[in-house]
């Protein structure tokens, strides 16, 4: 039933390795079955609540919108999520497809323009398209089968129960068979079914979801350089742009000769761009812009511009004192975000305390694709094509830049080279908007690898202190973290110095362990960069500093890592948020503590997983080690077992399994595949992703100082473990929460390897 | 400037100093080659020069000239190259931007050393960065290319 999960509903505690299917012939396998149009309300899926609702746009499950289908019987589905690695331009659709009987083969696939109001939110981040929109999509595709049904039954004098509608084709009870090109006319024009009124599959009658066995939809495209990103488009009389930038926020170009610039052969013209700042939500930052011929000549034209910059208020920002005194805020009382039982009391009455400090630096997404955008402004409107995770953000923001009425922007959606919630804000689209208009041509704004690694919205810098209580028993009686970080908040309001409870939440507020008194507190820390999200945000500093913390108790109480683990995460329960003492305004990443609670049990479980399917307390050589770790984040429990070998004074990762439990797993393929990247992108952030600020600017430039990951040292063999359950078991997200265990895994790792402790991200190449 | 790209000669512009991987893109209009770096430490813009891989960033148009380049659009006509059919089969791409590079690069690999091992393969690949990090399915998919397995 399901290859991938099997067994899975018999055995829903059970993990089975993700099996090695060849993907050939992925279509035509499955069994031939019909699926009656009206089984009863039986088979119907029990509805449940998401914080979809609550997005802005909210949700849309109305299939008019989301499907057309040809007289030849092509099915065009939109999808309205941007694709930037995760699958989710593909799953949804797929789920439509499953749950309408049509045919994968027969499926085309068109993006959506940036418009909420009609497709519903399309805001594509937080782990969220599939935990938000799989319902719909099910009821979008049930929808299409009724209709198909209803209209067959009309044509044939039948009653709708008698007709069955199976591969794209329905039959008649005397034989008659029409295909959904024959009825698409006729289908598309019958009353949009309630959900009670449709007929659901029942999970063994599912063709694609779940199996893990559909291609990403832009697989032959992209293996063949036909794939759209976003520098791709090409408008007739296209200019092409760069643009130097102030290297500090909120700095400006005092003055600037443009004169060798403009001396380039191919270089045609030079703008100054208005100049930006903190608390400017996704303005662009200013600067110069050289427009060109080609890309090339307006690099060239960039580099002889002579540009006296004023730095501004940030102009002392300086990564190495400010650490210092995020570390100092850190041993200062901060302002309490969770008050759970007595931790003043539990630290006054502990047989001792044991504490230690945590930093990250800043992190720059890179994106493999840098920031790209093709604006066309004319007197009829503006046309955007870019590579953007919030199109419907994207157009009024650059509606409100260029004092422009929404209704004229139009935004289209390419692929996205990468995204990581740095083509959440797009500057660089806003740029494009205003050099077309400044020019009266199109306009293609390219940045630069080194544009990106110093003028992003980085990831936070944070300080992180835990300090813990502990009995005559070497039982844990009290847990108080405190946490200095600069805040998202200082993007889009004046800074004072607070980060929200949003960010508290992710991961630190939200800690599962079963202690009698837990605090949590955040101290002031100004912010001098634009802060942004990036993959899992605030989660990477939290459950490095937690997942360090496990392993350094479990070294100092002489325990393993995995019994230290499961004591503090304690008995299956789930949180109380009263009892627990979460704050108002506590946020569940947007969803209700009833629907999504934190399962004590589930994080246990994987942890456990984990552990286990690594051989975790088996004997290794010198200078080899497993660590573990786990983490709850955008409401998905994963855990991380990596075993870490130094190899020459190297920091290797021979072997690492994830095992994660993210509810009912519609694409097994792609889960698998956001765990490997994951596990790549989490020994990244272990190993190399320091951003570093000197005078206010950023130091680092290009691969050569900000390096990655690569084929020569990666996690060297992935085994992810998914965690089966029904479609019940509400579907949550795989893009984000992958990363957070990765970091202190595999410095737990290195610790049992060569007994030695790093506290400070990124920990550094070398062992 | 005169070169041979994806086997039909192509006018490339006056400026000899000019990345063969910024004509590629915006004067051949051939965007399968991707910027990534400009600095050769990323491997996006791959394309082959006279058979053998070379980064598109770090070549000039007066290296190139009367040269013969092939980019991915001219890999295979049909776009089944074992190495682009190895990397369908595994589902290796996640974004997907980095891929061309990397499929350029293998093919270059497998061109000098149709049985490579594993070592040789990291070795060979590890200039290609995959941000998303498909990096075991691209290693697999060059073994695949290579064996069949």
């Amino acid at each position: 039933m399901l290859k991938y999960l099997e067994p899975s509903l018999s055995a829903p505690s059970s993990a089975v390795r993700l099996a090695k299917v060849s993907r050939r012939g992925f279509l035509g396998t499955t069994g031939a079955f019909a699926l009656a149009a009206y089984a009863g309300p039986a088979l119907a899926f029990d509805t449940y609540a998401t914080g979809g609702s609550d997005m802005p746009s909210g949700l849309v499950d109305n299939p008019l919108i989301f499907v057309s289908i040809d007289a030849d019987g092509t099915v065009t589905l939109v999808a309205h999520r941007s694709e930037m690695g995760t699958g989710s331009r593909t799953s949804l659709p797929m789920v439509m497809a499953d749950e309408m009987e049509a045919d994968w083969s027969r499926v085309k696939i068109v993006q959506a323009p940036g418009d909420e109001p009609k497709y519903g939110n399309q805001d594509t981040d937080g782990s969220r398209s599939l935990r938000h929109h799989v319902q719909a999509a099910r009821k979008i595709g049930g929808s299409v089968r009724t209709m198909m049904a209803r209209a067959a039954a009309a044509e044939w004098g039948v009653e709708p129960s008698d007709v069955t509608v199976e591969m794209h084709e329905v039959k008649g009870p005397s034989g008659q068979v029409l295909g959904f090109g024959d009825l698409a006319a006729a289908a598309m024009t019958q009353p949009v079914p309630a959900h009670e009124e449709i007929a659901y599959k029942s999970e063994d009658q599912f063709r694609y979801i779940g199996k893990g066995e559909v291609q990403i939809t832009d697989l032959h495209d992209i293996t063949t350089g036909k794939a759209v990103y976003g520098a791709d488009v090409r408008l007739d009389g296209m200019k092409f742009a760069v643009v130097a930038r102030p290297p500090v926020v909120g700095g400006k170009a005092l003055s600037y000769d443009a004169s060798e610039a403009l001396a380039v052969p191919g270089v045609e013209s030079v703008h100054e761009l208005p100049q930006g700042g903190l608390a400017m939500k996704f303005a662009p930052l200013g600067g110069i812009a050289v427009v060109a011929s080609n890309t090339w000549a307006a690099i060239q034209g960039r580099e002889k511009l002579k540009i006296e910059w004023e730095d501004g208020a940030h102009g002392s920002y300086s990564s190495e004192p400010y650490t210092a005194e995020m570390i100092a805020t850190s041993e200062q009382p901060g302002t309490s975000a969770r008050d759970q039982g007595d931790i003043d009391g539990a630290l006054a009455g502990a047989a001792r305390t044991f504490t230690r400090t945590y930093t990250q630096a800043h992190m720059a997404h890179i994106p493999m694709e840098p920031p790209a955008a093709i604006a066309n402004h004319t007197a009829e409107g503006l046309e955007i094509w870019a590579p953007v995770q919030s199109p419907y953000t994207t157009r009024t923001d650059v509606a409100t830049a260029l004092e422009l009425d929404p209704a004229k922007v139009t935004v289209h959606v390419t692929l996205l080279g990468g995204g990581f919630g740095r083509k959440s804000k797009a500057d660089y689209v806003t740029e494009a908007a205003l050099l077309s208009r400044e020019v009266g041509a199109p306009v293609r704004v390219q940045w630069t690898r080194e544009d990106d690694v110093r003028h992003s919205f980085y990831h936070t810098t944070s300080a992180e202190r835990i300090e813990v209580a502990l009995d005559n028993a070497d039982k844990v009686t009290g847990w108080l973290h405190r946490s200095v970080a600069p805040s998202i908040l200082s993007t889009f309001a004046p800074d004072e110095g607070n980060v929200l409870p949003l960010e508290q939440s992710m991961g630190m507020t939200d800690l599962p362990f079963d202690i009698a008194s837990i605090r949590c507190e955040s101290g002031k820390a100004m912010a001098h960069t634009r802060i942004g999200w990036f993959r899992s945000v605030s989660n990477i500093p939290h459950a490095w500093a937690i997942g360090s913390f496990v392993g350094e108790l479990a070294e100092e109480l002489g325990k393993d890592q995995k019994t230290m683990w499961l004591e503090l995460i304690g008995a299956p329960r789930k949180l109380d948020p009263v009892t627990a003492g979460l704050p108002e305004g506590f946020w569940n990443y947007g969803e209700s503590m009833t629907e999504f609670p934190i399962d004590t049990g589930r994080l246990a479980n994987v942890l456990t997983l984990a552990a286990d399917a690594i051989g975790y307390g088996k004997d290794l050589p010198e200078g080899e080690g497993i660590g573990l770790a786990v983490h709850r984040s955008f409401v998905t429990y994963v855990a991380c077992a990596a075993h870490v070998k130094v190899v020459d004074g190297k920091i290797t990762v021979p072997e690492m399994h994830l095992a994660i439990d993210c509810g009912f797993a519609a694409n097994p393929e792609r889960i698998e595949s956001q765990m490997q990247g994951a596990a790549v992108m989490g020994m990244t952030t272990a190993l190399h992703s320091g951003i570093t600020f000197e005078n206010g600017a950023v130091v680092q430039s290009n691969f050569y100082d900000y390096d990655v990951v690569r084929s020569d040292n990666f996690p060297r063999k992935v085994v992810t473990h998914i965690v089966p359950h029904p479609f019940s078991v509400h579907a949550t997200g795989v893009g984000e929460p992958g990363v957070p265990p990765v970091p202190p895994a595999i410095s737990n790792g290195l610790f049992a390897a060569i007994g030695e402790r790093r506290r400070a991200l990124p920990i550094g190449v070398e062992a | 400037m005169r070169v041979i790209v994806n086997g039909a000669e192509q006018e490339m512009g006056d400026d000899p100093s000019m990345p063969l991987l910024w004509a590629i893109r915006d004067i051949a209009g051939l965007s399968g080659t991707k910027y990534g770096c400009g600095v050769g430490l990323c491997g996006a813009c791959t394309v082959h020069i006279e058979g053998k891989a070379e980064r598109a960033c770090q070549i000039t148009l007066g290296d190139v000239d009367g040269k013969t380049v092939t980019t991915i659009e001219g890999l295979d006509s049909a776009g089944d190259h074992r190495v682009q059919a190895a990397w369908r089969d595994l589902s290796v791409p996640q974004c997907g931007f980095c891929q061309a590079g990397q499929i350029m690069q293998a093919a270059s690999l497998l061109a000098e050393n149709p049985q490579p091992s594993d070592e040789e393969i990291l070795t060979a690949m590890s200039g290609n960065v995959c941000r998303c990090g498909c990096y075991q399915r691209i290693v697999d998919a060059v073994r695949l290319a290579s064996t069949g397995i």
